[in-house]
């Protein structure tokens, strides 16, 4: 019998895994420790309902409901001055909960301070587009919608931006393969070629670590190249001038080989 | 939302059949001035832009999912190839990204030959970047010459860790090897050399009729429009805001080194342009700086930290426990705590984030690349219309973009 | 005025070579090979630095053009990707015969470190290829042996009009 893999999570696992190992966490600290942060969350609190809050590794993380976040983040630009959003995607906890986490990561040049808001939604949640608070999310959210399926509402032209057009599945969600599936697979075949000619290419040699060492379709032995598909050799051949004994286009010109003409033949 | 349909071209907001006058350029994926695989579709009136939609994605190699299913070692050569031509700024923002996570702490002597590394890096950027943009605008020369400094800066880094391009200098932990004898006079030589470089590319360029015509009020970002659009760097400090992480946010050595940031209120092209020059004259002052910082440092490389790091070489190669905590970390990978991290860098094209998301494993459960040149073509959108064909070669020139880091 | 004066009859006879129109042909051809300027990704840089001053490429009798009506080789260096590849297709088509390929660095060869779903593995999967060139990135020596090993196979193929079918891929 085959074995069965889960197919909720390709991402590799670790090949071991001690039993008894429990993860440290990075420590989360709170909120009153720094008066700046503080601040903000007082500020923040008074108008949202804010689930969590605390600081860690430097940077305060923000846990919001996703319905208030284009009013959160017209507050953070114009009242608590975060002007640039510096980076916002998504990740993928489907196998888990089957909720995407979303999270905006702020920057406020002024107070030199960097914050994340984040939220949690459904697979099949909307949310609406901050991209007319911060033109920077723009982007941000075709690539999320792109990479993830997260859907958005309110973006003036949501077109997928990394992969092509017509590309199936959502590639970076962990129930998708790193190799891709079988229409990822054979889609430049049947792009430029067509379906029948799948059996004539032959599928795409995903081990990195087959060596066929007499193949002369893919590769040559370097200083014994030959032309493709001819027999494999182990005579070396040079690259060289003709000076050197390469390909003479003209027969070598020494005063000794040369016969001189007495007249007009 | 966007429904597959192949029997209609794919580019519904731009209208193909109409009596006017505008013309539909694809502005394609090949092109020698695009920098890359950049395809924009541009909407013409004459020879005046309309309409812009830049279309990217065809350096598009999944590094985001690749670092998903490798360990953080692994993952770091791969960080070489987003922005290729300074690739050891993006090897040490992964490097310092994953040493936040794990909170470890760097020895001074490799944080003075990061400092180095990243230095050359960033000059290596800047000629590459007057290279290509003076030969897109169509001054050849500067093509060439400023080609020719940086095979010089290319020796340094090859007599330093073996490669010209994709260096994987720094690792997780430190840097793994010490600096080569006679290398420091090398730099040293680089160093004396290269102000008259600098003041031969600006005296070709500077004053000159055609390219002050070519740039000046061409490509002009506000900075409200900057900040909204997220720009960082030059792009941002062009148009007048001081914001440089290596001022504000400093890591390394940075806030023991003299340097300025240079900032320019004009703007435009022009302003970015003489930005770039002057960066390139810092970072000379700061190389300056850190050599005698070298010579008075301990020789320790690597951090000591066994439950992440490996060992040094010497010692793998004689005890016994170091050479099998080695083998652990290297064929399972190291364990960093549960939590997240973003760090920014100041890479030579703005702002270089990495975004960890790390479970315990040894692989990152997610790991969010920043890269700058993302957010700087996206604002192409915006400030493409209204400017001629010609101008649409410089802006893009100027904008410093690099596809491997825009598509990952 | 010449310095001092041959006499072709008494020094070796006249200044005559003899060859067939085949190796002429072919040698015109192999010494001015045109490329297009096909970057992709990191290796365009070592092809640009390869045109530089250091490693000049003008000395092959190489000039980078950039339409593909007007060049003999396409050198792939970067990563190809699925996205890509049919502009690529449609380039190497439009490029008229008697035409090359110089696969440079291993994303072009084999889909190099990038064995993911958005990379295709290898451009001869889409593109047949003439010289496969590794390294990554290939230094430009390495592209200059590739050029000289293109150039070596050049001279020996036939430069007869009636030319062999071309493989697909």
């Amino acid at each position: 019998m085959r074995e069965y893999s889960n197919k909720k999570n390709e991402q590799k696992k670790a090949y071991y895994n001690d039993r008894f190992y429990v993860a440290p966490q990075i420590p989360k600290d709170e909120v009153q420790s720094d008066e700046v942060f503080a601040k903000d969350v007082e500020d923040l609190q008074s108008s949202f309902d804010i689930k969590e809050a605390y600081i860690q590794r430097g940077q305060l993380v923000v846990y919001i409901n996703a319905k208030d976040i284009v009013n959160v983040m017209k507050f953070l630009k114009e009242k608590l001055n975060y002007n640039f959003l510096s980076e916002l995607s998504a990740i993928d906890w489907l196998a888990k909960s089957g909720e995407f986490e979303i999270f905006y990561q702020m920057l406020s040049t002024s107070k030199r301070k960097r914050m994340r808001v984040k939220f949690f939604i459904k697979e099949k949640e909307e949310i609406q587009t901050v991209s007319n608070v911060y033109k920077s999310a723009d982007w941000a959210e075709r690539e999320m919608y792109d990479m993830f399926g997260v859907r958005i509402i309110g973006h003036h032209y949501m077109k997928r931006i990394l992969m092509p057009d017509d590309w199936h599945d959502h590639p970076l969600r962990k129930t998708y393969p790193l190799i891709g599936d079988e229409e990822a697979q054979w889609y430049e075949i049947d792009k430029i070629f067509g379906k029948d000619y799948r059996e004539i290419i032959g599928p795409e040699e995903r081990d990195s670590a087959r060596i066929v060492e007499k193949d002369t379709h893919r590769f040559a032995r370097i200083k014994h190249e030959v032309p493709f598909g001819a027999e494999y050799s182990d005579t070396p051949i040079e690259t060289d001038y003709q000076e050197e004994g390469g390909i003479p286009i003209v027969r070598k010109l020494s005063k000794k080989d040369v016969k001189i003409l007495k007249e007009r033949p | 939302m966007q429904k597959v349909n192949r029997l209609q071209p794919f580019f519904e907001n731009l209208v193909f059949e109409r009596e006017d006058n505008s013309m539909i350029i694809n502005f394609g994926p090949q092109h020698p001035s695009s920098h890359g695989q950049l395809r924009l579709i541009l909407e013409l009136d004459g020879e005046l832009v309309t309409k812009a939609t830049p279309d990217v994605g065809y350096l598009h190699r999944g590094m985001e999912k690749m670092a998903e299913n490798m360990i953080y070692n692994e993952f770091l050569p791969t960080t070489d190839r987003m922005d290729y031509i300074a690739s050891s700024s993006n090897n040490y923002g992964f490097a310092l990204a994953v040493e936040k996570l794990i909170g470890l702490d760097v020895p001074r002597r490799a944080k003075v030959i990061r400092m180095m590394i990243l230095e050359l890096s960033r000059l290596t950027s800047h000629l590459f970047w007057i290279a290509a943009h003076a030969l897109d605008v169509g001054a050849m020369t500067v093509f060439l010459y400023a080609f020719r400094e940086r095979e010089y800066a290319m020796d340094l880094f090859e007599d330093y860790c073996g490669a010209r391009l994709t260096h994987s200098a720094i690792r997780i932990g430190g840097v793994p090897l010490d600096l080569p004898k006679g290398w420091i006079t090398s730099l040293m030589k680089f160093i004396n050399e290269m102000p008259e470089a600098i003041a031969t590319y600006e005296g070709l360029l500077d004053q000159n009729r055609i390219w002050k015509m070519r740039l000046e009020d061409v490509g002009v970002i506000s900075p409200e429009m900057a900040q909204s659009w997220g720009c960082s760097g030059p792009m941002l400090r062009g148009s007048g805001i001081a914001w440089d992480i290596r001022k504000e946010e400093p890591y390394e050595l940075y806030d023991e080194v003299e340097f300025d940031v240079p900032v320019s209120d004009r703007c435009d092209s022009y302003g970015r342009y003489k930005l770039h020059m002057q960066e390139m004259r810092e970072s000379l002052k700061i190389l300056k700086q850190l050599i005698p910082m070298y010579k008075e440092t301990t020789p320790e490389l690597m951090a000591h930290a066994p439950k992440y790091i490996s060992a040094p070489k010497e010692q793998i190669m004689t005890q016994n426990y170091s050479l099998m905590q080695h083998f652990v970390l290297v064929t399972q990978g190291m364990r960093p705590p549960v939590g997240e991290v973003y760090v920014a860098t100041e890479s030579p094209k703005g702002e270089l984030g990495f975004y960890i998301n790390s479970q315990g494993d040894p692989y990152p459960y997610r790991l969010k690349l920043r890269a700058p040149s993302f957010w700087h073509t996206s604002i192409l959108q915006d400030l493409l219309p209204g400017q001629y064909l010609a101008d649409v070669v410089t802006i893009i020139g100027n904008a410093n973009i690099v596809f491997g880091e825009i598509d990952r | 005025m010449a310095q001092h004066k041959i006499n072709y009859l008494s020094e070796g006879g006249l200044p005559v070579a003899l060859t067939t129109v085949d190796k002429l042909v072919q040698w015109g051809r192999s010494n001015s090979l045109w490329p297009l300027t096909y970057g992709l990704a990191c290796c365009a840089i070592e092809m640009m630095a390869t045109g530089g001053s250091r490693y000049d490429f003008d000395r092959f009798g190489t000039i980078f053009r950039a339409s593909p009506r007007q060049s003999d080789v396409l050198i792939i260096a970067g990563t190809l990707t699925k996205k890509h590849s049919p502009f690529m297709r449609r380039l190497y088509d439009q490029m008229s015969e008697p035409k090359w390929v110089i696969s440079m660095g291993s994303c072009a060869n084999t889909g190099g470190m990038f064995n993911t779903y958005a990379t295709v593995q290898g451009a001869d999967r889409i593109i047949p290829v003439d010289i496969y060139l590794p390294g990554c990135a290939p230094r430009p020596e390495s592209l200059q042996y590739a050029l000289m090993l293109l150039q070596k196979k050049v001279r020996t193929e036939s430069a007869s009009r009636k030319l062999k079918p071309k493989r697909l891929v």
